[in-house]
C-alpha cells in the first residue's frame, strides 16, 4: 500500500537546506551510531489497499460481536438498544473532538450540547449540578472519593465491595498517591452489610460508597446507608445506573451528596470496552468541589443566550498544584451520544426501555432456576442483572453457549472467590423471549 | 489605595486588627482590587488551629481561586458568616470585611508584621 506522506522527496530537500544539512543522515548526527539500527526491521512487506483491508477483515472477524452473538454479559458494560438516527448523527464533523472548548465564540453548539448534558444528568440523578463529563464511571467514582477527603478534610473512605471490582482497583490506585485510606465494607445477602458499615466508620470518614444497582446487579439500601453516613458527618455517594434511574429514585432522593456512574448504557456502543464516559453530579454545597469542567448558560451582549464554561478557577490551568483534580477535559464525544439517547429515547421511552429490562430478567431468573441446574445466591431485590450459582463450572458453560451464538455471563469467582461458580447475568430489553428461552434450554442441559 | 493606620500587615496582602488577644483578619484594598469580584470565601472551620504563613481560608474570584495566608499563629474562633451570602463585600470595602478572628497563642508575632508605612512601600 502507497503510504500517504505530504512531503515528497524535492520538499524535504528544501526544507534540510533551509536549516542548512545536506541530507537527514547529517541532521541526525547527534544520534550516536552505536544506537543506530543497521538493518531494515523485521516486519513483513507492505501490503496493497485490498491485501489490507482483506487482513483487517480477517482479524476482526475473530472477535465476537453482539450482531451476530446473543450477549448475556453485563459486569459494567451493557448491550443495549442504540437508535439508529445516532450512529449517523454522531458522524457529524462538527462534534469530532474530545475536548471541551476553550473558546465559546465558536463553539456553541458544542457547548450547548454539554449543556443539555448536564441538565439530564442531573435530571435523572436528582442532583442540582452535573459536570460535562468524566473519563469513565471508574475514574469518576475515584474523582467523588478525592473530592469528598477535600470537601470534609477527612482522609478515609468506606467503600461497599459490591461495587464494581475494577472501580475499587481505580479507587486503590487514586488513594494510594493520595493518603487516602481505603477500607471495604462486607456484604450481606448481596447487600452493603450496614453493621459492618456502622462498625467501621468513623470520623475519620471522608464518605461511604455504595453502587446502586451493585455489581451483583441488585439495589442497595441507599436510604439507610445515607443516614449512617450523614449522622457521621461523612459524604455518601452513589455509584448508579442510568438507565434504572428512570424507574428507581434517584440518590439525589435518597440523601447522596454525590452520584457517579458509567455512562455506557446510554446509547454507546460497546467498543470493547471503550472510550465510554462517566458521569458525575453533586449537590449545591459542593459545587466549587467538583473535578472537571462545567458548562453554564449566560447571555452575551445582546442578550441573547449564549454558553461558555463556567467556575474554572479551580482547575489546573488556572490552580496549578492545587486544583481539585487533573481532568481539565471531559468526553465530549461520548457524553454527545449519551445526549442524543436520551432526547431520542424520551422520559417515557426510558422507563419503557428500563422496565423491560426488569421485567426480562426477572423471567430469565425464573426460568434459569427452574432448569434446577442453577441455584440462587441472593434473595434481595435486583434491576438488569442477576446472580446464581451455577451446577456446571462457569468457564465450560460458557464455552459450550458459545457454540451456540451465546456469550454468557460473568464469572463471579475471578472478584469473589468465596462465590465458587457463581454466574452474573444480564438481560438487557434488547433481549427477546426466545433468545431467553434459548439459554435456558441450553444452558439447563 | 486606602490603607488603615492602625491596622498591621502582612507581606502577602493580609491585614490584622489585634482586639485583646483576639485578632480580626481580613485582605487589603489593594490585594481585593488585583483579585477583582471576590464570589465565594472558603472558610477554615472554627477550632482549626494555624501557625502563621498557614493557607487557611481560599477567595475565589471570578478570575482564580487565591489562597490567604494566616499572619500570625493561634485558634480559630470566628468566622464572618455575612461573606457566605454576599463576598462582595471584600471588595465593597476591604479593611471592614474581616475574613477570619483568631486568638493567638503567640501574640508577639504581631510585632513583626509591618506597618502602615511598611506595607505601602512593599506594592510601590
Amino acid at each position: 500500500m502507497a503510504r500517504y506522506i505530504g512531503n515528497t522527496n524535492d520538499d524535504r530537500d528544501k526544507m534540510l537546506k533551509e536549516i542548512g544539512y545536506k541530507d537527514i543522515k547529517s541532521l541526525f548526527k547527534a544520534v550516536p551510531d552505536s544506537v543506530l539500527l543497521k538493518r531494515k526491521l523485521n516486519i513483513p512487506e507492505a501490503l496493497s489497499e485490498m491485501e489490507l483491508i482483506k487482513y483487517i477483515k480477517s482479524l476482526s472477524n475473530e472477535n465476537l460481536n453482539t450482531d451476530d452473538y446473543t450477549c448475556f454479559l453485563g459486569g459494567g458494560a451493557y448491550d443495549h438498544y442504540i437508535p439508529s438516527a445516532i450512529d449517523q448523527l454522531i458522524l457529524r464533523q462538527e462534534f469530532y473532538t474530545a475536548y471541551t472548548p476553550y473558546q465559546p465564540e465558536i463553539s456553541q453548539g458544542t457547548l450547548q450540547a454539554i449543556f443539555e448534558y448536564q441538565t439530564m444528568i442531573s435530571e435523572l440523578t436528582g442532583l442540582p449540578v452535573a459536570n460535562a463529563s468524566m473519563y469513565d464511571g471508574a475514574s469518576a467514582l475515584a474523582e467523588a472519593c478525592v473530592m469528598s477527603c477535600e470537601a470534609t478534610r477527612r482522609n478515609e473512605i468506606l467503600i461497599a465491595n459490591s461495587v464494581h471490582p475494577e472501580s475499587r482497583q481505580v479507587l486503590n490506585t487514586y488513594a494510594k498517591f493520595r493518603n487516602i485510606t481505603v477500607k471495604e465494607i462486607k456484604y450481606n445477602n448481596g447487600q452493603a452489610d450496614l453493621d459492618d458499615l456502622s462498625a467501621k466508620i468513623s470520623n475519620n470518614t471522608a464518605a461511604v460508597i455504595v453502587q446502586s444497582p451493585n455489581f451483583f446487579g441488585i439495589i442497595e439500601d441507599v436510604e439507610a446507608i445515607a443516614e449512617i453516613a450523614h449522622k457521621n458527618k461523612s459524604l455518601l455517594t452513589v455509584s448508579a445506573d442510568p438507565v434504572s434511574l428512570s424507574i428507581l429514585k434517584s440518590p439525589g432522593e435518597m440523601g447522596a451528596d454525590i452520584a457517579v456512574g458509567e455512562g455506557q448504557s446510554l446509547g454507546n456502543v460497546l467498543n470493547f470496552g471503550g472510550p465510554y464516559l462517566g458521569f458525575m453530579a453533586v449537590t449545591e454545597k459542593l459545587m466549587r468541589k467538583m473535578p472537571g469542567r462545567i458548562v453554564g448558560q449566560t447571555s452575551d451582549k445582546e442578550g441573547r443566550r449564549g454558553f461558555v464554561l463556567t467556575l474554572q478557577t479551580r482547575e489546573q490551568h488556572i490552580r496549578r498544584e492545587k486544583a481539585t483534580s487533573n481532568i481539565c477535559s471531559n468526553q465530549a464525544l461520548n457524553a454527545l451520544q449519551a445526549t442524543m439517547y436520551l432526547t431520542f429515547m424520551g422520559k417515557e421511552g426510558l422507563k419503557e426501555a428500563a422496565k423491560l429490562c426488569f421485567n426480562k430478567s426477572h423471567y430469565a431468573y425464573n426460568e434459569l432456576i427452574k432448569t434446577n441446574k442453577f441455584k440462587s445466591l441472593f434473595t434481595a431485590p435486583f434491576f438488569k442483572e442477576f446472580a446464581v450459582i451455577s451446577e456446571k463450572p462457569v468457564n465450560e458453560l460458557n464455552e459450550k453457549l458459545l457454540e451456540d451464538k451465546i456469550i454468557g455471563g460473568y464469572n463471579l469467582e475471578k472478584d469473589y472467590p468465596e462465590l465458587k461458580d457463581g454466574y452474573l447475568i444480564a438481560v438487557t430489553e434488547k433481549r427477546t423471549k426466545e433468545e431467553i428461552d434459548e439459554l435456558v434450554r441450553k444452558a439447563g442441559e | 489605595m486606602k490603607l488603615l493606620e492602625d491596622l498591621k500587615y502582612a507581606e502577602s496582602h493580609e491585614w490584622v486588627r489585634v482586639e485583646g488577644n483576639k485578632a480580626y483578619i481580613g485582605i487589603t484594598d489593594y490585594a481585593q482590587d488585583k483579585l477583582g469580584d471576590v464570589v465565594y470565601v472558603e472558610m477554615p472551620e472554627v477550632g482549626t488551629i494555624v501557625e502563621a504563613g498557614d493557607q487557611f481560608v481560599v477567595l475565589e474570584s471570578v478570575k482564580a481561586a487565591s489562597d490567604v495566608y494566616a499572619p500570625i499563629s493561634g485558634t480559630v474562633v470566628e468566622v464572618n458568616d455575612e461573606l457566605e451570602d454576599n463576598p462582595a463585600l471584600i471588595n465593597e470595602s476591604a479593611f471592614d470585611a474581616w475574613i477570619v478572628a483568631i486568638d493567638m497563642s503567640l501574640p508577639t508575632e504581631v510585632d513583626s508584621l509591618l506597618s502602615a508605612e511598611e506595607y505601602e512601600r512593599i506594592y510601590e
